[in-house]
């Protein structure tokens, strides 16, 4: 009989160690940390290496991209280089902000719906309800209810992801939950919220932060189509969409305006679903092997 | 003698582990001559599954290596290319496996995977090849094969599924036949049936059969010789008589005396412990019957009547009725401080649901629970997470009792903390005298679970479940997990607690055996009801009830000498509690056969039926 270490989440011994190793063991994760860390730091020295995003001059429209204008300038005359990387910045905080909230909430949501089977029975008809609805539709609908600004996109973007961290959630819960130590622990007189933190919980948060990362660059896409079509953040803040929008007439005699900012969006998606897939496999070896 | 038509010499198998090749098995030697049964018997980790495997070439070859000589039938098969030994798995040597459930392919049809391995290894037609699965079923005794021949998988219960396996293994008619634990996953009287259909098929085929077990009971049953393995090492080899009779080296002396030998109580009145004995030197203490702990004139710490759990199954698109498993029906009993009641039964009788009703784990829907006293059945959250402090329970599988990502001490105090019954300094300090008293070191409190042993972990469980000071504790299959001589020590361990708690123990347990050896009653469930309940003494040495009976005599006896005095053994298969929804349970009557011994009055569908396994013409 061969014993079963089922559940068991045993440290597994390593045979090498070491930061090089490691890189060597997870080269998705490194590559894609490496390009976002490279994105984060643009983002936050922007004020230093980029002139003002929105100072134009009309004698410098359309110029090509050259010593002084990197990327070129657009109809305005404005900089395109300074726009995109202060695009790095609105991109960035709408990525990990509509992560955060996404996730935050839909792990409330799903361990409740997970634990209680009537919350479970009307909460997750509202979740269909959400899934119905195209998300790119439901947030046009929203921030059109709102005036728009940053807050209002990333709430409007954040609300069609919640169902689906909610389902994963659940479904992780609905599994742990049959483990015989969460009886164990109820036999023990152990009241439903320390339950709920100190077993399902932990049990989450691998699949969760795997989860976190594709919602953080599928928002940034979401956000970058809802300024393309105009329903985004406000048309003076230079978010790449922003930047594809207005650069989108002019396409033909001045095609840098689109390219740098869409060249910066497909990286940072890369990047940021590189840094998924490489935790999908640390954190969970086995989903690994099967796919 | 005759030729041997297996024979295995210095057989050594490694596996890599870390970039050190570490042997499992080691140097083990031994000969199956044509129409032998030879059985490996040792606990987990003894290297018996891995001798079958290497046998087999199934060792992978990534980090595995084998060495020494394996010869079927004149060829050698540790040097044969590997297409000559495809030809030889399952034309020339056969194996089935403990797990029925998932040997099936459960999106095929039954027949059509014995026909393909026919036509894959035998090059019959399809035609000829359905024939002769048809042939195969009757062969294994599955009742009207031809018309479940066309069934899938999960229409056939564990028992028929192994009989499948059987079919399947005997297609290409093979000279031996390795049965890696076959019965294990199977109910008692199932595993009865099982071990009488492989012998008579034995006889009928004329094949030798080489049986790997962990139970000596079901080595008495069925070996003709037997080898005993220790940590990858063969210990001791001979016949199966001999061996019982008169064991020679002192692991095979420490396994044989913490097995269990149902009908050894006779004359004790109460439970008795394991004699424990030194692996080294085989010497043994004397096991001791233990001190009368039972409060008989206290009010019971347990009182049960009329508990009846049903479970709905519901489907269809507005989610009705469509049928009700009726797990516990209308139970009654009592327990006493000090007192181990025992319910026996196989699965799906209802035993572990009852336990479960009686914590509330699962809501019971009628009868009463008294706990010390108190209704647990009408409490409210908080009164009931109150009353959990007098009744613990202990689950089956100690690796999933436990969480992996908690250590040891906080998951002892987890119920301390739970009811706020001490500050964290105490609780440390109770944790470190909890460990002590199951048996474990203070220091192990900051180890996670997975640092400890199947058998340690259980008694970190019975650590847990005492840190509350309950008064009943519901072992639910609670040593059923463990080997044998871990088995042993967790029950000894149990009976000490008993006498210096006092605990009142419900032990759900399916293995008969061992509920002789601890419980001081005795209750038999079958499809949910309690069908004969009494003094241990009077219930086993007296039973009324046919399906106690039935019970008993399926169990294994390790005693060769006693092999085939039984009575003849049924097909039946254990029914199911499944109901239409408008079924209304039958009023049930009890007599008194001695004082305390209570057995229902069966009717009609328990009268005596002609034993089903007859030998094929």
């Amino acid at each position: 009989m061969a014993t079963t270490t089922a559940g068991a989440a045993a440290p597994r011994v390593r045979s090498r160690k070491g930061p090089i190793a490691w890189v060597r063991r997870n080269p998705t994760i490194t590559v894609g940390a490496a390009i976002l860390l490279v994105l984060v730091v643009l983002a936050a020295i922007a004020p230093m290496i980029a002139e003002d995003p929105l100072s134009f001059e009309p004698s410098n429209r359309l110029k090509r991209p050259s010593e002084t204008f990197w990327f070129g300038t657009d109809q305005f005359g404005r900089d395109v280089y300074s726009r995109v990387v202060y695009g790095t910045r609105i991109s960035l905080a709408v990525g990990i902000s509509v992560a955060v909230v996404a996730t935050f909430v839909g792990l409330v949501i799903g361990v409740l719906c997970g634990f209680y089977k009537r919350v479970d029975a009307i909460v997750m008809r509202i979740m269909d309800g959400l899934m119905s609805i195209p998300s790119i539709l439901l947030a046009i609908a929203l921030i059109t209810l709102m005036k728009a600004s940053l807050t209002i996109v990333i709430i409007a973007i954040s609300i069609p992801e919640i169902p689906r961290v909610v389902r994963l959630v659940r479904s992780v819960v609905l599994s742990v939950r049959e483990m015989p130590y969460i009886e164990a622990a109820v036999a023990a007189g152990t009241r439903n919220l320390v339950i709920m933190y100190r077993h399902i919980l932990p049990n989450t948060l691998a699949p969760l932060i795997v989860q976190a990362t594709y919602v953080c660059a599928s928002a940034i896409l979401t956000e970058a189509g809802l300024s393309f079509l105009g329903a985004g953040t406000p048309p003076e803040i230079p978010s790449w969409g922003n930047i594809i929008s207005l650069g989108r007439t002019f396409f033909q005699i001045s095609p840098w305006i689109i390219f740098f900012p869409g060249v910066c969006l497909a990286i940072t998606v890369l990047a940021i679903n590189l840094v998924g897939d490489g935790l999908r496999d640390t954190l969970d070896p086995r989903i690994a092997r099967r796919m | 003698m005759t030729t041997p038509v297996l024979s295995v010499s210095n057989l050594t198998t490694s596996f890599l582990t870390e970039g050190v090749w570490r042997p499992v098995v080691r140097n083990v030697s031994f000969d199956v001559a044509p129409r032998e049964t030879v059985a490996i018997v040792g606990e987990s980790g003894s290297g018996k599954s891995v001798t079958a495997l290497s046998i087999m070439r199934l060792v992978p070859e990534m980090n595995g290596k084998v060495e020494g000589k394996v010869v079927l039938a004149g060829t050698e098969l540790t040097s044969l290319p590997e297409h000559r030994m495809k030809k030889i798995r399952g034309n020339e040597v056969a194996m089935i496996f403990q797990e029925p459930m998932t040997s099936l392919n459960p999106v095929l049809t039954i027949g059509f995977q014995i026909a393909e391995a026919l036509i894959g290894h035998q090059g019959m037609s399809r035609r000829e090849a359905e024939a002769e699965t048809i042939r195969l079923l009757e062969k294994v005794r599955i009742p009207a094969a031809k018309s479940r021949f066309n069934e899938y998988p999960h229409r056939f219960s564990g028992g028929m599924r192994q009989r499948v396996m059987i079919a399947m293994a005997l297609a290409c008619k093979p000279k031996l036949l390795i049965a890696d634990e076959p019965t294990t996953a199977l109910d008692v009287t199932i595993q009865a049936q099982i071990l009488d259909l492989i012998k008579v098929l034995q006889d009928e085929e004329g094949m030798s059969v080489l049986f790997i077990t962990h139970d000596m009971g079901v080595v008495a049953e069925i070996a003709d010789r037997t080898i005993v393995m220790f940590n990858g090492e063969q210990v001791e080899k001979g016949q199966t008589e001999d061996i019982f009779a008169r064991p020679q080296h002192p692991y095979t002396r420490a396994l044989l005396s913490a097995v269990p030998r149902l009908g050894s109580m006779e004359g004790h009145k109460r439970p008795m412990r394991f004699p424990v004995v030194d692996t080294k030197t085989g010497l043994s203490d004397v096991p001791t019957e233990v001190p009368d702990t039972v409060a008989a004139a206290e009010r019971p710490v347990l009182e049960v009547s009329n508990l009846t759990t049903r479970f709905d199954i519901r489907s269809g698109l507005f989610s009705s009725v469509t049928g009700r498993v009726h797990a516990v029906e209308n139970v009654s009993f009592s327990l006493l401080a000090g007192e181990t009641l025992a319910v026996v039964g196989e699965s799906g009788c209802g035993k572990s649901t009852t336990g479960r009703s009686i914590l509330r784990l699962v809501e019971p829907n009628s009868g009463s629970v008294v706990v010390d006293g108190q209704d647990v059945i009408g409490m409210d959250q908080n009164a009931l997470r109150e009353a959990r402090k007098r009744m613990q329970i202990i689950f089956q599988d100690p690796f999933a009792s436990l969480n992996p990502r908690i250590n040891v001490g906080q998951a002892i105090a987890e119920p301390l903390m739970a009811h706020r019954m001490c500050s964290a300094a105490e609780g440390r300090e109770r944790v470190a005298d909890l460990l002590r008293r199951v048996g474990l070191q203070p220091d192990m409190a900051v180890r996670y679970p997975h640092e400890f042993s199947g058998g340690q972990r259980q008694r970190i469980c019975i650590a847990r479940a005492l840190s509350v000071g309950p008064k009943l504790i519901v072992a639910d299959e609670a040593v059923s997990a463990l080997d044998v001589s871990i088995k042993a020590q967790v029950i000894n361990l149990m009976l000490d607690l008993q006498v210096s708690l006092r605990l009142a123990y419900l032990f759900i347990s399916h293995d008969i055996a061992v509920v002789e050896r601890v419980a001081h009653r005795v209750a038999v469930m079958y499809l949910g009801e309690i069908v004969e309940i009494g003094p241990r003494e009077a219930v086993f040495g007296n039973p009324q009830h046919p399906y106690t009976r039935k019970l008993m005599s399926a169990v294994p006896i390790p005693d060769p000498a006693r092999r085939g005095t039984k009575r003849g053994i049924s097909n039946d298969e254990i029914r199911s509690p499944v109901r239409a929804p408008d079924y209304v349970p039958p009023v049930r009557q009890y007599r008194e056969v001695s004082p305390g011994h209570m057995v229902q009055i069966w009717g009609p569908e328990w009268e005596e039926k002609a034993p089903a396994i007859v030998r094929a013409a």
